[in-house]
């Protein structure tokens, strides 16, 4: 049970209080980006590449200009005119908005159509016609590097090579040195596919520029509002589109889980257009343009290591990571970190040596390196350290739940410094794994997994106990194009007690609206159900990074924490005065400062705010009004003990989960039933990688599943039936003690997955198995070490 | 080329010029302005478009506006009452049922004709009962706990508790 400090009228932090946001969404009064109509609207229709790469030879718009109500076609060549086809993406790379001379991944934007409805802008699209001379792409990340390949990025001068950077933490000899003298070293080469975030929205904006006041007005699916604004400003300054005349809205999103941070070629022509027209323009993607042409997520390779003892002291790891970063890197990380947070791969585990490095190269696919549901590439760290201690643990003949016990650090031992250089905040994951271990009774299954070997059936049982690291960032570490990584609120009390708060950050379903009321009601007294909260809106909002990577909690969260806590010293102060006692007579409980030892003697929050208006000190600033900018001293650390039962069947490699048991630890919770809400989904979007989702491309530059035919996003049938739980280790520096979640269990789910099914037939000879683990796959492999008779 | 129909939804009439191509889903949203109903994806596979048609659901974005003449349409914004919510919008309030709400509304006609059919439906037929809707964000697990509660709540059981359950 989770202690609450405030009633439940008040709704401070640890109740399960229904969303406020729902209303609206129930009764489909949301209002989304492609819900936006403004008089005179056009629509945008974009013409894209059928080649991975290719010279573009000509472009013929006669046709589409034909039609009526078709009323401009926009290629680079025009854009080129205003300095306006190139774009950097959020990692200082270079993107094209629409090519002058060459396309370079199939679905890439080659073209805009402008019309008066979303019908003839598809047909004007069909009309133009687009000579094309194909050239043999590169698909392969490892050919990329080879010597003959062509030069994909010929647009940056003095380049070379298809290689983008190398990247290396840890003490390379002093891990040499272990893993040179290990008892035990087990290594393997994994692939952690493209996969794609499929929000169910997908992308969009309407660009409305007026020519009049000169301002532009953009309504987006943008989980970062604010840093998009500064963008357009660096992209479009010299056209006039200056950072105070442009307005970034960010209505409902429909699902972002980091897919709707970059700046995209569509919003841009968008703006392009509005620009030159002076028209509202609606560009509003495709489900297939979506899957084919957005950032991706993942794509990493990894030869990953681990070197112990015999008797199962894990003593050092070792990941070599080649990443596919597609035709440019379009990342979202922080900028010294290219990528992201992957260095906190060395796990849960108490061991002093590791060493990562990892080289980017250029092929033609859609650009990226994004999200799924986690930018920062802690999934890709977690399924290797995960998947290695599984394979050291059969190596050394040890149960995995046991290996893990006798591994982690302690929870005395935090703050811990990891071989990577992180400071890990707090933890207690003996507890975490012990309350999964019985949650599901652990030893139970195990002695049902040598029961019903023996009848020739196949039980899996799979552990993953992993480290997360959120809540980016400290602003001497942490910037995206130079701009820090704190993030705001602003609180204010209206004279009657009630109140709203903006915030930098950007919800897309998270509940903001409910939480961020909660945390400010904890700290105020002020019932959340009278706290408003706004966000998306930068004309609005205070400035802020946005959200993603599990990061408004951990910075904005904390924000509205001190600007609350401002305006309770205020309060006090206030207090002191309606009570004619000094402040040091004071004592707070949540809604009211009574005087010590005469409780009868108070005053509520809302007779102080009301006072604040009407009756405040003098010397005193009248309102009741606070904005605070947190810097977080350090990240935030949750982490999750997750295990997995699944069944296998014998004859058909049928894959059935039969439970999942998820302990995270996310530190102080603010809203139980949204924590697990975020739990449920994210671990859905575990599933979703280890057993079904890939994006696949073949040789030509081809994607063979880009629409949602046959990109297979789970349905309810798909998922199973999640059992949540938690156990409670605050964040010692974060001012409620809270860590994030978002996507802690979309970073735990797929190992645990895996390894359990590696689990099920590890008996057989099978020690690894690539995701997503397709039945087909595991038919293969079991027909590789003998299982089922070739039949070929 | 355009054709004048009328379509009933929700019990109004809407009339509309409209090319016999045009889809009922973009009739609904941009003729009718009733934008409760979304669009998530252009292979019919993704059922945030769910109305019904004649109380059956059906995936608008696969029907044209024409065809849909004469006949009766419900959407989300028929839903709640003078009297109030729907069950269906209580159960998915009560019980998390929705992050971002892009899919809620489809999901909530779906299982408005799910109820209708089976009032009493098994987690199972639940489960495959909405396996042509998509969900990104909640899992499903919550949806089902929706249906399950909005069932009881229809024929006056004794209703499940909405508090989230732990290990
Ligand atoms: S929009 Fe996806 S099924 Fe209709
Ligand atoms: S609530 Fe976001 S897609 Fe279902």
């Amino acid at each position: 049970m989770i202690k609450c400090k405030t009633s439940k009228e008040i709704g401070g932090m640890g109740h399960s209080k229904k969303r406020k946001e729902d209303a609206r969404f129930i009764q489909g009064k949301g209002n989304y980006v492609d819900d936006v109509k403004l008089p005179g609207m056009l629509y945008m229709d974009i013409v894209r590449s059928p080649y991975a790469y290719a010279k573009i030879k000509s472009i013929d718009a006669t046709a589409a200009l034909a039609i009526p109500g078709v009323v401009a076609v926009v290629t680079g060549k025009d854009l080129e005119k205003y300095g306006l086809h190139w774009m950097p993406t959020l990692m200082s790379d270079t993107q094209m908005v629409l090519p002058t001379d060459t396309v370079m991944y199939q679905a890439q934007e080659v073209a805009a159509v402008i019309a008066t409805s979303r019908y003839l802008a598809r047909d004007g699209k069909e009309a133009v016609m687009v000579d094309y001379e194909p050239m043999k792409p590169v698909m392969d990340p490892f050919k990329a590097l080879d010597e003959d390949a062509p030069v994909l990025r010929s647009d940056q001068e003095g380049k070379t090579d298809n290689h983008i950077w190398h990247w290396e933490v840890g003490d390379k000899e002093k891990t040499a040195n272990v893993f040179d003298n290990a008892d035990v070293v087990v290594k393997q080469q994994m692939h952690i596919p493209r996969i794609h975030v499929a929000s169910i929205e997908t992308c969009g904006c309407v660009a409305s520029y007026d020519k009049v006041t000169n301002h532009l007005t953009m309504y987006m699916t943008t989980q970062a509002p604010h840093a998009i604004r500064t963008v357009i400003a660096l992209v479009a300054g010299h056209v006039g589109l200056t950072e105070e005349k442009i307005r970034v809205i960010s209505p409902d999103i429909g699902g972002g889980f980091g897919g709707k941070v970059p700046v995209y070629p569509g919003y841009v022509i968008a703006i392009a257009v509005s620009f030159l027209t002076g028209a509202p323009i609606k560009w509003i993607e495709d489900r297939s343009e979506n899957l084919q042409a957005d950032s991706f997520a993942r794509d990493y390779h990894i030869t990953a290591e681990m070197a112990g003892t015999k008797d199962g002291k894990i003593q050092a790891t070792r990941f070599k990571v080649l990443a596919d970063h597609g035709y440019t890197d379009a990342s979202a990380n922080p900028s010294k970190f290219p990528t992201g947070l992957f260095s906190i791969g060395t796990g849960s585990y108490d061991y002093g040596a590791a060493y990562m490095e990892a080289d980017a190269v250029y092929t033609n696919k859609p650009p990226g390196g994004v999200a799924y549901r986690c930018s920062f590439r802690v999934t890709e760290a977690v399924h290797a350290i995960e998947r290695m201690t599984d394979m050291f643990a059969k190596k050394v003949g040890k149960d995995p739940a046991q290996l893990r016990m006798e591994n982690f650090i302690k929870k005395e031992d935090f703050p811990w410094a990891s071989p990577t250089g992180w400071s890990y905040d707090s933890g207690d994951y003996h507890a975490g794994l012990q309350k999964a271990m019985d949650a599901i009774d652990y030893h139970g299954l195990r002695k049902e997994q040598i029961e019903m070997r023996a009848e020739g059936k196949f039980l899996g049982i799979g552990i993953s106990t992993f480290t997360e690291v959120v809540g980016a960032g400290p602003s001497q570490d942490f910037d995206i194009l130079g701009i820090k990584m704190f993030d705001s609120a602003e609180i204010r009390v209206h004279p009657t007690g009630k109140a709203i708060a903006r915030f930098g950050t950007k919800s897309q379903g998270q509940g903001h609206e409910t939480t961020y009321a909660q945390i400010i009601a904890e700290e105020l007294g002020i019932p959340m159900e009278h706290i408003q909260i706004e966000e998306g809106d930068t004309d609005t909002a205070p400035y802020g990074l946005g959200t993603y990577a599990s990061r408004s909690t951990p910075t904005a969260g904390a924000a509205a924490a001190m600007a609350a806590r401002k305006l309770r010293d205020k309060a006090k102060k206030i207090a002191a005065h309606l009570l004619e006692v000094s402040e040091q007579d004071l004592e707070w409980e949540p809604g009211k400062f009574f005087v010590k030892g005469a409780p009868e003697k108070s005053k509520t929050i809302q007779e102080i705010v009301f006072a604040a208006y009407t009756n405040h000190p003098e010397g005193m600033e009248g309102g009741f009004e606070a904005t605070h900018y947190y810097d977080p001293p350090n990240l935030t650390f949750p982490s999750g003990a997750y295990i997995c039962v699944v069944e296998v069947d014998a004859e058909t490699c049928d894959i059935k989960v039969r439970r999942f048991v998820a302990i995270d630890d996310c530190g102080n919770i603010i809203n139980p039933m949204i924590v697990q809400g975020q739990v449920h989904g994210g671990l859905t979007q575990g599933i979703a990688p280890a057993m079904y989702e890939e994006l696949i491309y073949d040789d030509s530059g081809n994607i063979l599943n880009g629409t949602f035919m046959d990109y297979l996003v789970p349905t309810a049938v798909e998922s199973p039936s999640w059992e949540t739980g938690h156990t409670v280790t605050p964040a010692p520096h974060h001012p409620i003690g809270a860590k994030g979640v978002g996507e802690s269990p979309t970073v735990g789910a797929p190992p645990a997955i895996v390894n359990a099914i590696v689990d099920a037939v590890a008996h057989l000879g099978i020690k690894h198995l690539e995701i997503p683990v397709t039945p087909f796959k595991l038919f293969k492999e079991l027909q590789n070490v003998g299982y089922f008779k070739k039949t070929t | 080329m355009t054709k004048k129909i009328t379509l009933k939804i929700n019990g109004a009439e809407h009339t509309m010029e409209v090319e016999p191509r045009m889809l009922l889903i973009h009739a609904i949203r941009e003729n009718a302005s009733l934008t409760g109903s979304h669009i998530g994806c252009d292979t019919s596979s993704c059922g945030a478009c769910t109305v019904l048609i004649d109380g059956k659901s059906a995936k608008s974005c696969t029907i044209l506006a024409v065809q849909a003449q004469g006949k009766e349409i419900a959407t989300v914004e028929g839903l709640a009452t003078a009297e109030g919510l729907h069950p269906i919008q209580e159960g998915f309030h009560l019980n998390h049922a929705l992050h971002c709400g892009f899919c809620t509304p489809g999901l909530m006609m779906r299982a408005v004709e799910l109820l209708e059919k089976n009032p009493n439906p098994t987690e199972d037929e639940i489960r495959w009962g909405i396996s042509g809707n998509l969900c990104r964000c909640t899992g499903y697990n919550n949806i089902v706990s929706a249906i399950q509660w909005t069932s009881a709540k229809m024929q006056g059981k004794e209703l499940p508790s909405t508090e989230p359950k732990f290990v």
